[in-house]
């Protein structure tokens, strides 16, 4: 008696994507000509161009996909463009109101970047036909990952923006590296730890349940959180260092699957910021902020954070309306308080969409995780969700006063050269990932050996190192 | 790896879940709280930038929102200047609405109102511009700008009522001040004039017609007459009282004295009404000590003391005290003694005589419209606050006070070919100062039409109840005249 499995042939369901992209470009440019119809009464003169534009650029991806990876995951990319688009749309919305127009407008500079941030995710889907390409440069991202970090430090080329020091500037142009930082120390932590996390998760002493790993092996998580500790007293940026070491104690749990890292990841944590609240009050002043916003002396000495909430609060359940609330109220209405300027136009329904979009977001690259079968590219996936997740979740959480405002960029919305490029490379990745897990397996001959090593590492080899 | 991913998401998913809270507490649940708060600019220039609805008087705005290029979008102004300042009050980006109807009708005016809740549905769905509502007083322009007039530079209040349904005809308040430069968008010039309106030594800002309490003086005697006469302790106006010079009062070595030292009639007697048309302190302190201070006190609530009211702003209270002994019963029957009414209370008593008792509420709002001019609250029907006194004693008074004008202190308010009923007043306050001149009076007699009471502060002369009827008189005939003249 014989059965046989008929193979399922994996749709690519570009054919879905090419629908949603039409969705999502509908979107940002009703956003785009209600925003211009609501301030001046008009729709935009240059719609036409920058319709054009922007159809053509998000349309250009799509073709990319189809051509170089055509099972990556459907998804990602309308919600990237919905996102980026509603980004663009809020900040051409502040232009207006600062009088700011054409070549002068911070969206000519984002629209700009915008371009430059899809040619760089065309590149890196052109040029990385295989994620696991990028194992082979582990020590290499880290040392990139590291001078990234670090190099806001440099003396002549940091610069201190809002107090600050996480920007360097080369000629006329000022960027974040730690943006990059983000993806390189992904990178190194992916391929570091799938060769170590055997010793990682095995070796060690049990203590009330849980096994705790041996001294020695301490090292990679306490060189990751001095790292952090060391942007955080140098760089005087919170939000950065928590999302890095945040980062590394995600990727070493999944890695490992052992709880105990994720204990000691907290207590180490939790030494950090005692430890910053004792020393420097630039903190203790904005733990106070987060604690009473609306307090006379609080708003004399910062009112960024009232007038977030007081705008998120005056749009209530339906929004102002885009052009018709008053975010340019808010300082950093274009970058750190994007957020609430969406949420003062836009409602609860808008917030309420775009923290979802988010989560599907986050939520595809989790499942690309699940779906891929080399553990590299199970941890790079993860990372690079988790790190979308933690950074929306510092920033908006900053905002809507869940946590201290720490002040990191919202993905693919904020004003800003560095965050847009990293972030369209964050989803570049994760669509090559996901081509991947989603692909058919080659199906191999038996007796004819592949050209390429069988799909690796679906069983590990235990080194004993 | 596949179990900690599953794991991690969880967490990933509980982060979400605290940021869609937090959205929802912000915008959803604190959202009124949030805005509430003073120092929120956003909800300052939201209640600046709709159109506010506009107060009206006779058919013409005495506040209204005009449209201006600047942030705010409009710019209230007050086309008279001065005449209704205390009545409007005045809308501040400075310092907000505290006074007069901008500050106790700012739901209408702005067009946060629950009335108006309907309405604000339709805008949202039309796309309509909310807008505020209109506001129409009962005000009478003419009898306003005559009382305005005859107090001319006096600091003191006139309030004129409609006897017949209380509704508010007159209502100045002397020293005023200019709403306009308060409502600036020039916030240096707006909170400039704030700082002098509301340190002025004067208290311009003060509606005195309402929140002005003075003791009354001897137009309370209208009150203890009104009492003597429904508690049977007199009969009519013909019945004789006591009128010597001066009244022993018990349990004190001081005396009740007469202001000219005289007795008010032959044999230290008198008739109630001569006693009224005089002002006879020693009759009515005797009446006091024969009623005692709570059948006085009783017959003034009856008129309105004790009560809170609202025109829509707040008026303050006007009262005799509780448990009086017997000399502070006979100085209270004469309005001494820490008896305090404002003028809109003794105008009140004035048109409760004037219609056959019966006390109507006082109100200063005919309509309230919609933007479009559609009627939300028409003219309210006349409330009566009490029966105050019987027919017949309003009928034996109203005789009283026409005598008082035709042949007593009040001769300066006679209008030729018009019956005047009237009572004059000189109120002690303060032994350095002159005393507050005050009259009460309606006209016509057996038709009332407006019920005025005027009080001139340091109006009057010591020791003399000319005040009164030389200072008070003739500005509470002007009103009355102007009224009449319709």
């Amino acid at each position: 008696m014989t059965t046989t499995v008929e193979p399922l042939t994996p749709r690519t369901r570009r054919g879905a994507e090419l629908m949603l992209l039409v969705l999502a470009i509908a979107i940002v440019l009703l956003a785009w000509v209600t925003t211009d119809l609501n301030r001046n009464g008009t729709v935009p003169a240059n719609i036409i161009p920058i319709a054009g534009g922007f159809t053509a650029l998000v349309l250009s991806v799509h073709l990319v996909l189809r051509w170089k990876a055509a099972y990556a995951d459907p998804v990602l990319l309308p919600i990237t463009t919905v996102l980026n688009g509603l980004g663009l749309v809020m900040i051409h919305r502040l232009d207006l109101a600062r009088g700011k127009l054409g070549t002068d407008g911070d969206a000519y500079r984002q629209i700009i970047w915008t371009t430059l941030a899809v040619v760089l995710a065309i590149a890196v889907l052109f040029l990385l036909r295989d994620h696991r390409l990028l194992r082979r440069y582990t020590y290499v991202t880290m040392a990139f990952g590291f001078a990234l970090l670090l190099l806001p430090l440099v003396p002549g080329i940091g610069r201190t923006i809002n107090g600050s020091q996480i920007w360097i500037s080369i000629g006329p142009m000022n960027f974040q590296p730690g943006e990059f930082a983000k993806i390189a120390l992904a990178i190194f932590f992916a391929g570091y730890l799938v060769q170590t996390r055997d010793v990682l998760s095995l070796a060690g002493k049990k203590v009330l349940g849980f096994t705790f790993p041996r001294g020695r092996d301490l090292g990679p998580i306490l060189v990751a959180w001095v790292l952090a500790l060391l942007v955080l007293v140098f760089q005087k940026d919170l939000g950065s260092a928590l999302l890095f070491f945040g980062l590394f104690v995600a990727m070493l749990y999944v890695a490992t699957e052992r709880v105990s890292w994720i204990a000691i990841g907290l207590i180490l944590f939790a030494a950090a910021v005692a430890f910053a609240l004792s020393a420097f009050t630039h903190f203790q002043k904005r733990v106070d902020l987060w604690l009473d916003p609306f307090s006379q002396d609080n708003l004399e000495r910062s009112n960024q954070l009232a007038n977030g909430l007081w705008g998120m609060a005056s749009g209530g359940l339906t929004g102002t309306g885009l052009g018709a609330g008053r975010p340019y109220l808010t300082s950093f209405a274009e970058s750190d308080f994007i957020f609430t300027s969406l949420g003062e136009e836009l409602g609860l329904f808008g917030s309420v969409a775009i923290i979802v979009l988010y989560l599907i977001f986050c939520e595809r690259g989790i499942r690309t995780a699940l779906g891929v079968r080399d553990g590299f590219g199970k941890l790079l996936a993860i990372g690079l969700s988790f790190s979308v997740a933690f950074q929306l979740f510092i920033v908006i959480g900053g905002v809507t006063r869940v946590i201290p405002l720490t002040g990191l960029t919202t993905p693919f919305m904020s004003l800003g050269g560095s965050s847009l490029l990293a972030n369209w490379v964050i989803m570049a990745l994760l669509l090559r990932i996901s081509d991947q897990a989603r692909r058919p397996m080659p199906e191999i001959p038996v007796g004819v050996a592949a050209d390429e090593p069988a799909p690796a590492e679906v069983t590990q080899v235990v080194r004993l190192t | 790896m596949n179990t900690p991913i599953r794991r991690l998401s969880v967490v990933i998913a509980a982060l979400f879940t605290a940021l869609l809270v937090a959205s929802t507490v912000v915008q959803f649940t604190q959202a009124k709280s949030l805005g509430a708060m003073a120092s929120n600019k956003r909800t300052l220039l939201d209640s600046y930038s709709r159109e506010r609805g506009s107060i009206i008087v006779g058919g013409q705005a005495v506040a209204k929102s005009v449209p201006v290029q600047d942030q705010y979008r409009f710019l209230r102004t007050y086309p008279q200047d001065q005449l209704y300042a205390q009545t409007t009050g005045f809308y501040s980006y400075a310092v907000g609405a505290p006074y007069g109807l901008e500050h106790a009708s700012d739901d209408l005016l702005s067009g946060d109102a629950d009335t108006l809740f309907v309405r604000r549905v339709t805008d949202l769905i039309t796309g309509r511009k909310t807008s505020g509502a209109t506001i129409e007083l009962t005000i009478d322009p003419k009898a306003q700008a005559a009382a305005d007039k005859a107090l001319g530079d006096n600091k003191g209040a006139v309030v004129a009522l409609d006897p017949k349904t209380g509704a508010i005809l007159a209502m100045v308040s002397h020293p005023s001040y200019d709403p306009n430069p308060l409502s600036s968008h020039d916030l240096n010039k707006a909170s400039k004039a704030w700082q002098a309106l509301s340190t002025d030594k004067d208290k311009a800002y003060l509606n005195r017609t309402i929140n002005g309490v003075y003791p009354p003086g001897s137009t309370f005697k209208v009150v203890t007459a009104a009492a003597a006469l429904e508690s049977g302790v007199v009969s009519d106006e013909n019945s004789t009282v006591p009128g010597p010079p001066e009244l022993d009062l018990p349990l004190t070595s001081t005396n009740l004295p007469n202001e000219d030292g005289r007795a008010c009639g032959p044999g230290n007697e008198t008739t109630l009404i001569h006693a009224l048309e005089i002002s006879c302190n020693t009759a009515f302190g005797s009446l006091g000590l024969e009623l005692g201070g709570e059948k006085i006190r009783a017959q003034a609530a009856k008129f309105g003391f004790g009560d809170a009211l609202q025109i829509p702003m707040r008026v303050s209270v006007s009262s005799v005290p509780a448990d009086l002994n017997a000399p502070q019963a006979a100085q209270a029957a004469i309005g001494q003694y820490d008896v305090r009414a404002t003028p809109l209370q003794m105008a009140m008593v004035a048109a409760g005589i004037a219609n056959q008792g019966r006390v109507m509420t006082p109100y200063l709002i005919q309509s309230v419209r919609s933007a479009n001019l559609d009627i939300i609250e028409s003219t309210p029907d006349p409330v009566e606050l009490s029966q105050a006194v019987s027919e017949q004693t309003a009928s034996t008074l109203t005789k009283m006070m026409v005598s008082v004008v035709d042949h007593g202190s009040g001769a300066r308010a006679q209008i030729d070919g018009v019956e005047v009923a009237g009572k004059t007043g000189t109120a002690q306050h303060d032994p350095g100062k002159p005393p507050h001149a005050w009259f009460i009076s309606f006209a016509p007699a057996t038709d009332p039409k407006v019920a005025v009471a005027v009080v001139v502060e340091d109006g009057g002369v010591t020791g003399s109840e000319i005040g009164g009827g030389r200072v008070a008189a003739p500005i509470a005939r002007d009103v009355m005249e102007a009224v009449l003249s319709r």
